[in-house]
């Protein structure tokens, strides 16, 4: 079972009811797995914030209730994490955080520990699906014991890795009723005062209870070498020193000090091997206890069991250096809409400040089109910012571009912005019709929710219209004439206006075009304009002419509009 | 004893598909089993890797450099790239098939010449032009279980077994040609 899977198991047998989220690679597929069951309630919301706070309505009524994201969208959700920690719960209540050591498909490499210790909020940290399974049910257990939100915290390798499960029933507890009780629930000063009071203690409690939490264990092998660990880097430990002795934290906050104080005093050299920041070693080192962690081990990345070999065991490892190879980094798929609105973007010389999608390659050559990739819905509150210091005439080469799922993200509330503080700027919204990075989940405006039913679907130009924007105008992202005429007018208006490219993405069930594209040799005056947006369907053969790879060609067109020479024809399939 | 195996190949060529049978089989071997998996941005068309341990109890879920036992390779280059995660004794099998990376179709870096000629040299090599074969079975979607095919030769489990997990795992559609095309791999 997939970390991710077990996860959305645990949240079946624990007796879940209700479950939020917003899709984000490695913790998309817990929602996918956790739609699967009948008897729980499930939907992607447009951002992680919303689906905390539906989350928190759910606890708040009685049930047992989770939200799931990737570690960037604890920041979007942080404003009501931080404030439901001083409130708590009624039902059990977990958040998942996803972490991505290593950068598998993230922007930055943050640490929820970090957030977790800010908000006060216990995590805990499994090591393996079956794990991954048990911490989520044990987390429901302590959220309504201690009364607070529970953070599991997983990384990709976690999430991604798949280990046998031993599965069991499902529980359901009987709701909890409902009381009204504002000084727990309105969180206005006076009464955050006091649950501010409350929440140092119960931390306090959590710590001290740790000492006996079964999840928490010591291994007491040899002890002249002794690792503080938790999460998948334990496994690292178990593979590289089976003997060694071993305190696995399965609650890495708050921490357990009784226990770690005990397991120090016991072996002669202690290690703390935990990835990214040195949550646990600041914590016990600050209690005067000696023990190596950073001095030897990176905050960078993914850990290993040859790090271990290497800078503990002193051991040589034999290993060949890597060949030095051509890089193969992700690239858009042939077919793909994005190509075809960067083709043209390119062609003008547009910069774009970009957001966070598939859509993002268009950083990279060959394309190289977006200057600026921050966070989600930042293209059109970035945009805003450089115009308001250098002036409109500076962006009348600029445009915004965000996907239609960002867009419904956050990106909307930027796009206000842009209209109430009388900004110029051009948006380009590539609607697709889907949230394609991270696997073709629906959204608020594709008229499917994650339950497969079909609901009204969210009008991406009235919305836009219903902001006062006078120019939105929708184009075929494959019409590329029409497109370039329209990003040359829009730029260069005196007013917002929105661009909204449509076309499917070709992944899509069902959105293949019924053609293929074909190249006509004897017309091939080998310019190469066809290569230049980087379709992998083509490549350029030995005497400069091109073949089209029959089995990657989607059948697009792309290619075929800029041929000038009519070499490429587009046929039935 | 812990075995090591690891399939590498282009985003789009069917490793998950691959790392599922794998990991049915040794399931139903009674072993415990640990995979490792890219899912999300790097398979737009990028370089992918999985890894999958099987053995009475597995811990990381990962194959470290210098430890694989059999490398799986859908595709040259990506054979290259990982042959040094291959074990002195390790087994390489790759399919002939070469797909360039943007990098090379942009111009900033050449496609390496006679790759599995330099692998030969230092490691145990089986290699097959797998979609040719593909092709000629009559659905070039299957080339990927070819390879596998000619893999599971250098894993410890009866033919019988992995006829059986195929059935299991892929479409039942497609179960015909699928095992086909692991007895062309399995059997030449």
């Amino acid at each position: 079972m997939l970390g991710n899977e077990a996860i959305a198991r645990g949240a079946y047998e624990a007796g879940v009811k209700v479950s939020a989220a917003y899709p984000g690679t490695p913790s998309t597929e817990i929602s996918e797995n956790i739609a699967k069951y009948e008897e729980i309630y499930a939907e992607w919301s447009p951002n992680e914030k919303v689906a905390t706070e539906v989350a928190i309505g759910a606890s708040i009524s009685g049930v047992r209730a989770m939200a799931s994201m990737k570690h960037v969208g604890v920041n979007v959700a942080s404003d009501p994490l931080y404030t439901i920690s001083y409130g708590g719960v009624n039902g059990g209540l977990v958040l998942v955080a996803a972490d991505d050591p290593g950068l598998y498909s993230s922007q930055n490499e943050q640490d929820t520990r970090c957030v977790a210790r800010a908000a006060m909020v216990p995590v805990l940290e499994p090591s393996d699906s079956q794990e991954a399974k048990d911490f989520v049910k044990f987390a429901y257990e302590l959220s309504e014991k201690y009364d607070t939100p529970v953070i599991v915290r997983t990384t990709t390798r976690l999430a991604h890795s798949q280990g046998t499960v031993t599965l069991e029933e499902r529980v359901e507890p009987e709701d909890k009723p409902y009381e009204r009780n504002p000084a727990k629930y309105v969180m206005m000063p006076a009464n955050a005062i006091g649950r501010h009071v409350y929440v140092e203690q119960r931390l306090k409690a959590m710590a001290e209870d740790g000492n006996e939490f079964a999840i928490n264990k010591a291994e007491y092998q040899d002890m002249s070498i002794g690792f503080i660990t938790s999460g998948i880097p334990y496994q690292y430990v178990k593979e590289a020193c089976p003997n060694a002795s071993v305190l696995k934290l399965g609650m890495v906050h708050p921490l357990p000090r009784k226990l770690i104080e005990e397991f120090a005093s016991k072996v002669d050299k202690l290690y703390i091997f935990e990835e990214l920041e040195p949550v646990i070693e600041e914590q016990v080192k600050s209690w005067g206890i000696e023990a190596v962690g950073k001095e030897i081990f990176t905050v960078q990345g993914e850990y290993s069991a040859n790090m271990i070999r290497e800078k503990i065991l002193k051991q040589e490892i034999s290993i060949k250096n890597p060949a030095k190879v051509p890089a193969r980094p992700p690239i858009l798929c042939p077919g793909c809409p994005h190509r075809s609105v960067y083709s043209v973007l390119n062609k003008l010389k547009i910069h774009a400040a970009g957001d966070i999608g598939c859509y993002t390659l268009g950083a990279v050559p060959p394309l190289n089109v977006i200057d600026t990739t921050i966070c989600m819905g930042a293209s059109i509150s970035t945009l805003h910012g450089m115009e308001k210091a250098k002036g409109k005439e500076y962006i009348k080469n600029w445009v915004a571009v965000i996907g239609d799922s960002t867009f419904m993200h956050t990106g909307v509330n930027s796009l206000m912005n842009m209209v109430y503080n009388q900004g110029t700027g051009t948006v380009v919204i590539l609607d697709n019709s889907t949230t394609g990075m991270t696997g073709h989940q629906d959204h608020a405006a594709t008229g499917k929710t994650l339950k497969g039913e079909t609901v009204p679907a969210i009008n991406i130009y009235h919305l836009c219209k219903a902001m006062g924007i006078e120019h939105v105008v929708e184009v075929d992202a494959f019409d590329t004439q029409k497109l370039e005429q329209i990003v040359k007018e829009e730029v260069a208006r005196d007013a917002v206006s929105v661009i909204i490219t449509k076309s499917p993405c070709v992944l899509l069930k069902g959105n293949v075009f019924p053609y293929k594209c074909k190249p006509v040799a004897e017309s091939c005056k080998k310019c190469g304009a066809c290569l230049k947006p980087g379709c992998p369907a083509l490549t350029k053969q030995a005497d400069g002419s091109i073949a089209i790879d029959d089995t990657m060609c989607n059948g697009c067109g792309l290619c075929e509009q800029l041929c000038k020479f009519g070499a490429i024809e587009r046929v039935e399939a | 004893m812990t075995k090591n195996i690891m399939i590498v190949g282009v985003g789009g060529q069917g490793t998950l598909l691959t790392s599922r049978i794998l990991g049915g089989i040794m399931l139903d071997a009674g072993y415990d089993v640990k995979l490792s998996e890219v899912h999300g941005m790097a398979q737009r068309g990028g370089s992918v890797v999985t890894f999958v341990r099987y053995g009475e109890k597995v811990s990381e879920p990962i194959v470290e450099e210098g430890q694989a036992d059999v490398l799986i390779a859908f595709e040259q280059l990506e054979a290259l790239r990982y042959a040094h995660f291959l074990k002195k004794d390790g087994v390489l099998v790759v399919n002939e098939q070469q797909i360039e990376p943007i990098t090379v179709v942009t111009g900033a870096a050449e496609y390496p010449e006679d790759i599995i000629k330099g692998l030969e040299q230092e490691h145990t090599v089986y290699k097959i032009d797998a979609m040719e074969e593909a092709k000629k079975l009559g659905n070039a979607k299957v080339f990927n279980i070819i390879v596998l095919g000619m893999a599971a030769k250098h894993m410890d489990f009866s033919k019988e077994a992995w006829l059986e997990v195929i059935e299991k795992t892929v479409p039942p559609k497609t179960v015909a040609i699928n095992q086909k095309a692991f007895l062309k791999g399995y059997e030449g």
